[in-house]
């Protein structure tokens, strides 16, 4: 019976090991792809980093409100993308998602012209994580509160 | 604990145990289902496709709660050796995959009218696509490697191994920037308003209710087979 008792506890301290082991490599694992799993870059990055013209690139922030302007083709907007740091001019030729608009969340694929324009060739609206009836939101959205919320603090 | 891990003494719980949760399970979510998609209101941004939300959330944390049953239920297997631990953990694997599954495809669905798109791999869609394709490979690895301890045992390693993904899931959207959005509820508040909320823990509820009642019904279903191919061996030799 003592034996069977001490090569139990063995088990044990080895699938803890184990465990803790595990843990380890996991933490230095996602430490590691921080950066490179980041799904878009801020308009802050773009200063920051010098993407070059052409590269395709994924780039995120909030619709600057009132920035939105349509080009006399009628299939073209012109917008601003802020992250509250740094602002990036859109453009882009197409069909938005019906919760894009200023003020809201925003993640555009594209690439950036020489002159540091970004040219989206795709729009996604970005939700974020508040849900709220009509009547609430008539009440609350007087006061601007997605670019003071606590998320876009957190994005600084 | 250990009390309970004699096969027998667990079937005479599990019996009776089945049908409390099943239909605790059927009732709550009939519940849910009536509350969240008659009576709640639509949601200002959203509108009626906020409704999702009541099944793809759930589906979400049942997805995951059922790698952390099979985690925890490999880990007794490996250090007690528990016949029954190692039982637990394959009848978790189907119901968990198929919750994951619900996830994603109520996420693609919510995706489409609200994102713009059915998929994209940000890094909380992502770790969820890895979690339903870690269920699958633990089904065929449960399926493939043997009743044998041996085989057992290379199953509840894999079984530990794949949760390292929990923390993934659950952390993605607060250390990378993905297209999801971060996290609404916490442990003491939420920023889903009240009148559009409470259908979500009885929807919860009912959802783990009926997953306990399929690993149950499956465990079960997993011991008789085991008695009955021990049976057909010793007829076989005698």
């Amino acid at each position: 019976m003592a034996t069977r008792m001490k090569a139990k506890h063995q088990r044990l301290t080895l699938a803890l090991l184990a465990v803790a082991a595990l843990i380890g490599a996991a933490l230095l694992a996602m430490s590691a792809l921080k950066d490179q799993a980041a799904y878009f870059y801020t308009p802050s990055d773009v200063g920051r980093d010098h993407l070059a013209p052409g590269r395709a690139v994924r780039l995120g922030g909030m619709v600057t409100k009132g920035s939105i302007t349509k080009l006399p083709d009628g299939v073209t907007i012109r917008f601003l993308v802020t992250d509250g740091a740094a602002t990036v001019p859109v453009r882009f030729s197409g069909i938005v998602p019906a919760l894009f608009k200023e003020g809201s969340g925003v993640v555009a694929d594209g690439r950036f012209d020489a002159t540091g324009l970004f040219v989206a060739d795709q729009i996604l609206a970005k939700h974020d994580e508040r849900y709220m009836p009509p009547q609430v939101a008539g009440a609350m959205h007087k006061s601007d509160s997605i670019e003071t919320g606590p998320k876009a603090k957190a994005l600084k | 604990m250990h009390r309970f891990a004699n096969p027998a003494r667990f079937l005479s719980i599990a019996r009776p145990l089945t049908a409390w949760f099943g239909w605790g399970g059927a009732v709550l979510i009939a519940v849910a289902l009536v509350g969240g998609l008659l009576i709640t209101p639509s949601d200002y941004l959203q509108g009626q496709t906020v409704r999702i939300m009541y099944v793809h959330v759930p589906s979400a944390w049942l997805g995951m709660a059922g790698w952390a049953g099979i985690a925890a239920a490999s880990f007794a297997q490996l250090v007690w050796r528990h016949p029954l631990s190692a039982v637990a953990a394959r009848a978790m694997a189907t119901p968990g995959a198929v919750y994951a599954a619900i996830c994603l495809a109520s996420g693609s669905i919510w995706g489409r009218p609200t994102w713009g798109t059915w998929w994209e791999w940000d890094g909380r869609l992502t770790s969820m696509l890895v979690l339903l394709f870690l269920y699958i490979g633990y089904i065929a690895l449960a399926n493939s490697a043997g009743k044998d301890a041996g085989g057992q045992r290379i199953t509840a390693i894999y079984g530990m191994v794949g949760a390292v993904n929990l923390p993934v899931i659950h952390y993605s959207v607060l250390w990378w920037r993905t297209l999801h959005q971060g996290q609404s509820i916490g442990l003491t508040s939420s920023s889903i308003d009240r009148s559009l909320l409470w259908p979500l823990p009885l929807a919860a509820l009912g959802f783990t209710l009926l997953f306990g009642a399929i690993v149950l019904m499956r465990m079960r279903a997993l011991l008789a087979d085991m008695k009955v191919e021990a049976r057909m061996k010793r007829l076989a030799t005698a």
